[in-house]
């Protein structure tokens, strides 16, 4: 399985999401992928990591988005590929329209960075069929603008085709309907603002996001029909 | 040249956090008739062209791809010789 | 590289500068009207300066340039004879103090790079961008001598809260070092606060960075190489910070708050982008010397170069990148823009520096050469606009042995009994109060905004004896933590250093860690007043001999003089930074009690010493009499006893007795384990408010499985450690007796409210 981190001019979990997919999916090739590049042809995975994409100064993913490898992500998503967008990358998708929303500053105005439950609102996707429905599970989050915020027909329609994968059992940052983590409705592009990457680990007494990583493979060698 | 002046707010159906704290604050500090604070940003562009009419279909384009997001913000501006 | 024809703009803006430059005070006048008082040069030092200059008098650029370089944020010209006194070399060092930051093996081809600064002046005139320049340039301090910064810490000191201004100071610099540190990607994993009236209006801002690097990689600030072309690499200059080095160098009035535009605005996406391009070019091995532009700017950073060298350096400043238009060489030489570096390589490799600089889009200019006569020469629009001699910037500024004297304060607290007090009969409550006290309390309110797991390497996060950090690839990790308590330090500032040492070697042997070296940020008053001056002699010779003691020198640090306010001087604080190594990541310990039937252990010897403590000033509204007492044989015999027992796997968790003594320490294991515990300590001949509060020194509490009990015990025997069965992990509350007297009883829930709660609710 072909995996690129894109690399963003201020991105800083880009070495998080490297290791750890190297670390949970087997066999995995991970490659950097500098913001200038205009093709993502033959990556399985597509994973946008989180960081202050150029200082993240007019808006979080504002200036990213624009970056002409975002070009090439709107393609492969069309394509089917999978996207994994965390924190700055959830942003940057959201600012892209490839999810809906927006991702505004938390309603107490101070960057959070702590552990997190999460419910798995829906353990029926490519990225999450590890986990069971309605388990909780721990990722930790880090963020200053992670308040998701739709309008309410938007909301409804999230609902209506489950597109809500994860949701806060205690809302850090004023979210509508507790919301972590949205899916398009292909099912093949994924936001959340928690780290799942900083959960794979057993020396940083973690390991709820391996399964999130593990999911990805799965879905892919079903998808290839590989037989793991 | 011309120079624009871009304002950028938050839309009025969308909370305003920052906005909120600040009222807060002024209620604290006996400001009691302040009803409402909403907080956005002010931008200041200049342009080096004399065709006015391509600068302001320019700026439109640029309020609606950057600097602002539809989703949550408002935007105005206004071009000055 | 040079330009050839200036721009329209270019132009314009020299004729700008050039009418500004005709307006400037000439050396005459500068002599005549002792202009260069207020830039804090002495008649004296004028002198020299002159005689430097065969005779001449500096002009205003050069009068500048001395006046940063002779101050005593870069000269260290009032604490250079105390700072002599400490031990600085051992097996591991590699890099001491002189360069940006000192150096330590850790094995393996690899080493550990950290030091610690203060940002103390700005911080208290403008909190956010203060902190956060503080956090930028300790940043840049490591990543200069070529390591990957891994993580950051910060020693913070503040008023009390219930003071407005303080906590608008304590709210927004922990958002500037947030700010900073989290949008660089460097997690921020731990340090201190504390709080004290003695802080107001003049709070401390630490910053510390530790970094990763292989031996081969190490850098220098030399300006190598007669002809080698110098250049700038990072943000236009602006008028950022002009003289803050030496605004660093003097009292806090109300007309420093008038001298507020002289504080630099961080860029830390900008810092970002310096940072990945320099460690690039680095990596590429072209580069010959390499230093940050930290305080003084164009002008320390150039001059350092060249004196490490013993060479000199040719600045062409219309090559400077500017960010304003007009800005004069006096500007230029003085601004403290951050985010920006200077390096040195050859001619033939500048393409491959370009092609670096360029792909991370950053500015990257040829701004002079590298000379053999010794001089700093500056040049502007054709012409010599500053000539003088690099090592008499760097080397000939005066140094002072300042008088110093026993102040009456200190006698007169000798006779102060700290066991007359009243016996407090409600303990429950004292400790629920101790616990409450923000010096005690959690600290999540802070750490909660600082990005402390990116990189994830972060084992053991804020909140434990000291912070632990994963060495990627291999078993290796490092401990880190800061310590000072400058209540001791006030009360007997001997004693009070050796303990900011000892107590961090502690926390790090807690953590599972072998202390290997400190840096130290001495934060002191006026060294003009004999009292001040008295305090530093007496802690830097308390510290110096504690690292000798414990093997732990000092490979760097920073001073910061003139911590005063209308009130006076702050409390002494000289702030140790020390960094360990874990030798394998089986060893990693936390302070929580980890499972029920786990037998808790009390190391080392309790006696009746409540001066300084946190009880003493809780409850009984006073800090006086002596400091607990310290005896560094103890000491190491107590830390080699923890560490052996650690690395031999029978500890399940460690933290060492500080603020709040045993009663503290007991709650806090509780809390962090979130399990109670029931006990009973033996203190004969103690009362049970000072046996539970006292803060005497080489004291840990252990938790160990019931197999490994006596095997522990037969541990602290051979190092003639005190150690005694204090009592055993389980249950919900938080329970122990004092000679068989029930003493502690409450919930474990009340108490972590108690603790949890003070900050956030102080700050609502």
């Amino acid at each position: 399985m072909k995996v690129a981190v894109l690399v963003f001019p201020g991105s800083n979990c880009d070495w998080d999401c490297v290791h750890a997919a190297e670390q949970t999916i087997e066999g995995a090739v991970v490659d950097r992928v500098w913001h200038t590049t205009d093709t993502l042809e033959g990556y399985d995975l597509i994973m946008i990591p989180g960081g202050f994409s150029y200082g993240d100064y007019l808006r979080s993913g504002a200036i990213a988005r624009f970056a002409p490898v975002m070009q090439a992500v709107a393609k492969a998503a069309a394509e089917g590929v999978y996207v994994l967008g965390i924190c700055n990358g959830f942003q940057i998708l959201t600012e892209a329209g490839l999810l809906p929303g927006a991702l505004r500053r938390n309603t107490g105005l101070k960057f959070r960075c702590h552990s997190s439950q999460l419910h798995v609102a829906n353990a029926d996707t490519a990225f999450t069929s590890g986990y069971a429905a309605g388990e909780v599970i721990d990722i930790p989050i880090a963020h200053g603008e992670g308040n998701y915020y739709c309008e309410d027909a938007v909301l409804e329609q999230l609902k209506a085709r489950n597109q809500i994968v994860f949701t806060y059992t205690d809302n850090p940052n004023g979210s509508v309907a507790d919301i972590a983590g949205v899916i398009n409705e292909q099912g093949n592009v994924l936001g959340m603002m928690p780290h799942p990457e900083r959960a794979v680990n057993s020396l940083l007494r973690n390991e709820d996001g391996i399964r999130l990583f593990t999911s990805i493979m799965k879905a892919w060698r079903e998808r290839h029909a590989i037989v793991g | 040249m011309f120079k624009a002046k871009v304002y950028v707010t938050t839309k009025a159906n969308v909370l305003d956090p920052q906005g909120a704290a600040v009222q807060q604050a002024l209620h604290t500090m006996g400001y009691s008739a302040v009803d409402d604070v909403r907080i956005g940003k002010y931008m200041e562009l200049t342009f080096d062209t004399t065709d006015r009419a391509q600068a302001e279909a320019e700026l439109e384009q640029m309020c609606k791809k950057l600097l602002a997001n539809p989703v949550v913000e408002d935007y105005r501006y206004e071009l000055e010789d | 590289m040079q330009s050839l024809a200036k721009t329209k703009a270019e132009q314009q803006s020299m004729e700008m500068a050039k009418a500004v430059i005709a307006k400037e005070p000439t050396p005459e006048q500068i002599a005549e009207e002792r202009i260069y008082a207020t830039m804090g040069v002495s008649d004296s030092e004028y002198e020299i300066i002159c005689s430097l200059l065969s005779g001449r008098k500096p002009n205003y650029t050069e009068i500048g340039v001395f006046s940063v370089m002779w101050s005593e944020h870069c000269a260290y010209k009032n604490s250079k004879p105390l700072l002599r006194r400490f031990p600085t070399t051992g097996e591991r060092v590699l890099v001491g103090p002189g360069e940006g930051a000192g150096i330590v093996d850790i094995g393996d081809g690899q080493a550990v790079c950290f030091k610690i600064e203060s940002h103390n002046h700005p911080s208290a005139i403008e909190p956010f961008q203060g902190a956060a320049t503080g956090v930028g340039g300790i940043l840049r301090d490591i990543f200069s001598m070529g390591a990957r910064p891994v993580a950051l810490l910060n020693s913070l000191r503040f008023g009390q809260l219930s003071d407005e201004r303080v906590r608008y100071l304590f709210e927004h610099v922990v958002e500037g070092i947030a700010g900073y540190g989290n949008c660089m990607g460097i997690p921020t994993v731990g340090g201190e606060v504390m709080f004290d009236a003695s802080y107001e209006g003049n709070p401390l801002v630490n910053a510390m960075c530790v970094g990763l690097i292989d031996h081969k990689d190490i850098q220098s600030g030399v300006a190598k190489g007669i002809g080698n072309p110098v250049y700038y690499v990072g943000p236009p200059t602006g008028r950022d910070g002009i003289h803050g080095a030496t605004f660093a160098s003097e009292e806090l009035t109300e007309e420093s708050e008038a001298k507020r535009p002289a504080v630099q605005v961080g860029d830390p996406f900008m810092e970002k982008l310096v940072m990945e391009s320099c460690l690039e070019l680095i990596k590429s091995g072209i580069v010959i010397g390499i230093q940050d532009m930290g305080a003084a700017g164009l002008t320390c950073s150039s001059a350092e170069m060249a004196s490490k060298a013993g060479n000199g350096l040719e600045l062409n400043l219309d090559e400077i990148p500017q960010r304003e238009r007009g800005m004069t060489p006096y500007e230029m030489m003085l601004s403290e823009s951050q985010e920006r570096m200077l390096f040195v390589i050859e001619e033939k490799n500048e393409p491959i520096a370009m092609e670096i600089f360029n792909r991370w889009g950053v500015i990257c200019r040829q701004v002079g050469r590298v000379t053999d006569d010794g001089r700093l020469r500056l040049v502007f629009d054709g012409e010599v606009v500053a000539d003088m001699p690099v090592k008499g910037l760097v080397d000939d500024c005066p140094v002072y042995d300042k008088p110093a004297a026993e102040p009456a304060y200190y006698q007169a607290n000798a006779a102060v009994d700290t066991t007359s007090y009243p016996a407090v009969s409600d303990l429950n409550d004292a400790l629920l109060r101790v616990l409450g006290s923000p010096t005690v309390a959690s600290k999540e309110w802070v750490y909660s905004q600082y990005d402390h797991m990116v990189g994830t390497n972060t084992s053991v996060s804020p909140g434990s004896d000291a912070a632990v950090v994963l060495v990627r690839g291999t078993r290796k990790a490092l401990a880190m933590t800061t310590d000072c308590n400058g209540r001791y330090v006030y009360l007997d500032p001997n004693v009070g250093g050796k303990i900011a040492v000892a107590e961090a070697a502690r926390n790090i042997v807690c953590s599972g860690a072998e202390p290997l070296a400190i840096t130290d940020n001495l934060n002191f008053g006026s060294p003009e007043k004999p009292d001040n001056f008295w305090q530093m002699q007496q802690s830097v010779d308390g510290m110096a001999e504690a690292c000798r003691h414990l093997s732990t020198p000092v490979i760097g640090g920073n001073v910061s003089l003139y911590n005063e306010n209308a009130k006076g001087a702050i409390y002494p604080t000289p702030v140790v930074g020390m960094v360990g190594l874990v030798h394998d990541v089986d060893h990693i310990t936390t302070q929580g009690f980890k499972q029920e039937g786990d037998i808790v252990l009390l190391l080392g010897a309790t006696k009746a010493e409540l001066g300084g403590s946190e009880f003493q000033l809780v409850v009984h509204g006073v800090t006086e009499g002596r400091p607990p007492a310290i005896d560094l044989d103890v000491e190491s015999r107590l830390q080699r006893t923890v560490l052996e027992s650690i690395q031999q796997g029978y500890v399940q968790s460690a933290h060492d007795l500080s603020e709040g003594g045993l009663a503290a320490a007991y709650a806090e294991c509780c809390i962090s384990g979130r399990i109670g515990a029931t006990g009973n300590v033996s203190m004969e001949g103690l009362r049970s408010d000072i046996a539970l509060f006292s803060e005497s020194q080489s004291r840990v509490l252990l938790s160990i499985r019931p197999a490994h009990v006596e095997t522990v015990k037969a541990v602290c025997a051979k190092y003639e450690v005190p150690v005694q069965q204090l009592g055993v992990v389980g249950g919900e509350r938080i329970q122990l007796k004092v000679n068989g007297v029930s003493a502690i009883d409450v919930t474990r829930e009340e108490a972590e409210r108690a603790w949890k709660d003070a900050i956030p609710c102080l700050m609502r």
